[in-house]
């Protein structure tokens, strides 16, 4: 129904939000409604890795749709992994949430993917591309709210000590703001021209 | 009654895990058919990891690496909540996240596991089943996993100069090398005011949220795992790691008390 596409870099992820329509009676949920999460890789069959990430992206919308508002829906939202140059799991975050904007549904707040990179000599890196991932020594990856800059998900490869983590963290919660201003002007001017 | 759970347990206490030892219950070398094997009881929940090794040719891009394949399982038998058939999302999740831990904590260097390059390296399956499931399964599974892989002795392997084929001396073995000793600390949290340490299944089902903790013994983070859910201040999150600190030292306490009490062999 809906598609949304944000690029950072050479990463892209088509985001498509369907819903909410009727569930299936084995999936409908009394009280709210159902989300469910479909990731594609570009290349090759859903794995773990993709089940995973599901449920990250699964329960980070759950979070932030008012389900609540349609109770025995399902809402689907599908994402296909289009190029892969780095920071992909925050390329799908920004894409589920910009779809999910799209598409109208009551949402508590918005949310933006950041992921940082902490390479051997301990300078974070924003939007790592995958080489500079590769040769980092840890990975972060934080979903941002708009509302109070709360951590909505975090996701970390690789170790690294406590004052590193919380130094990355303030870090996305500033680039942030840059998401979120592009997330307005994205819609301002899609909008604008109908 | 305040501030007190429906076990009676405070916001911020671990569940007694029945005592053997300590607090946690867990017993080494229970299957005899694995190379390494553990049994972790944390209040209900039991998980059990049973490790094997084998031997493969190591893949042609990292000739000089092992492989550790860990698969978590969550069988029908262990909550009315998982039917039986392909492994579901939790099962998955879980063994992606048992994987990464592995990964990120550099617990066995594969490097370790080679036996000759580009030849023979040792696979590692390590098989996580619950038996039991009352809540908490990444804490548990991430210790069951540890106690299993320090109870692995690993047979010596020599490649016969002339056959050029392996040879296995089972009278001689060596215990695995494990680098880093990573604990999972799991938290519920129930809408961005409280957090509950060592959730039961009853407080995971009312959670509105959950976050997993992976320390190692230098006080270094191997994994912050906060799946969506409530979101958390960063102060917060902070606690959370304070927290996992003070309970990798308990854990690591109790696994090295048990295994000086069954070394002596």
């Amino acid at each position: 129904d809906l598609p949304a596409l944000p690029v950072p870099g050479d990463t892209s992820v088509l985001a498509g939000v369907y819903g909410p329509a009727e569930a299936k009676l084995s999936k409908e949920l009394p009280d709210r409604a159902a989300l469910e999460v479909l990731l594609r890789p570009k290349v090759g069959l859903p794995g773990v890795l993709e089940r995973s990430r599901e449920q990250l992206l699964r329960q980070t919308c759950e979070a932030v749709v008012l389900g609540v508002l349609h109770p025995r829906t399902a809402i689907t939202l599908v994402l296909q992994v289009l190029s892969d140059a780095g920071s992909l799991l925050s390329c799908c975050l920004n894409a589920a949430c910009i779809g999910l904007l799209d598409a109208g549904l009551p949402l508590s707040s918005l949310f933006c993917g950041v992921t940082c990179a902490l390479d051997p000599d301990g300078t974070i890196i924003l939007d790592p591309t995958t080489r500079q991932e590769q040769e980092a020594r840890a990975v972060l990856s934080f979903a941002i709210d708009s509302s109070e800059r709360k951590v909505l998900m975090a996701s970390t490869k690789g170790s690294c000590s406590i004052e590193e983590m919380q130094q990355c963290l303030a870090a996305a919660q500033r680039a942030a703001d840059t998401i979120f201003q592009f997330y307005r002007d994205s819609v301002r001017r899609r909008y604008s021209k109908s | 009654k305040e501030n007190c759970r429906p076990d009676g347990r405070e916001l911020g206490e671990f569940r007694a895990t029945t005592v053997n030892i300590g607090n946690i219950f867990f017993s080494l070398g229970s299957i005899t058919t694995a190379d390494g094997s553990a049994l972790v009881k944390l209040g209900n929940t039991t998980v059990i990891c049973g490790v094997k090794a084998e031997l493969a040719a190591p893949a042609a891009d990292s000739a000089n690496k092992g492989y550790i394949v860990p698969n978590v399982e969550l069988p029908s038998l262990c909550s009315e909540r998982f039917r039986s058939g392909p492994p579901g999302e939790e099962a998955q999740a879980a063994s992606q996240f048992i994987a990464d831990v592995i990964e990120n904590s550099q617990m066995i260097v594969k490097e370790d596991l080679c036996i000759a390059n580009g030849k023979l390296a040792w696979v590692l399956y390590c098989d996580i089943i619950c038996l039991d499931y009352d809540g908490n399964l990444l804490d548990a599974s991430v210790f069951a996993l540890l106690a299993a892989l320090k109870n692995v002795q690993l047979s010596s392997v020599t490649i016969n100069e002339e056959t050029g084929l392996s040879e296995v001396n089972l009278k001689q073995k060596t215990p695995l090398i494990i680098r880093k000793h990573p604990v999972a600390t799991s938290f519920a949290i129930f809408d961005d005011t409280l957090l509950i340490v060592d959730p039961t299944a009853e407080e995971e089902d009312l959670a509105t949220g959950t976050v997993t903790i992976v320390t190692d013994e230098e006080g270094r983070l191997c994994s912050v795992h906060k799946p969506g859910g409530s979101p958390l201040t960063g102060a917060k999150l902070q606690d959370c790691i304070t927290r996992a600190i003070t309970r990798h030292k308990e854990v690591k306490k109790l696994i090295d008390k048990v295994i000086k009490s069954i070394t002596p062999k």
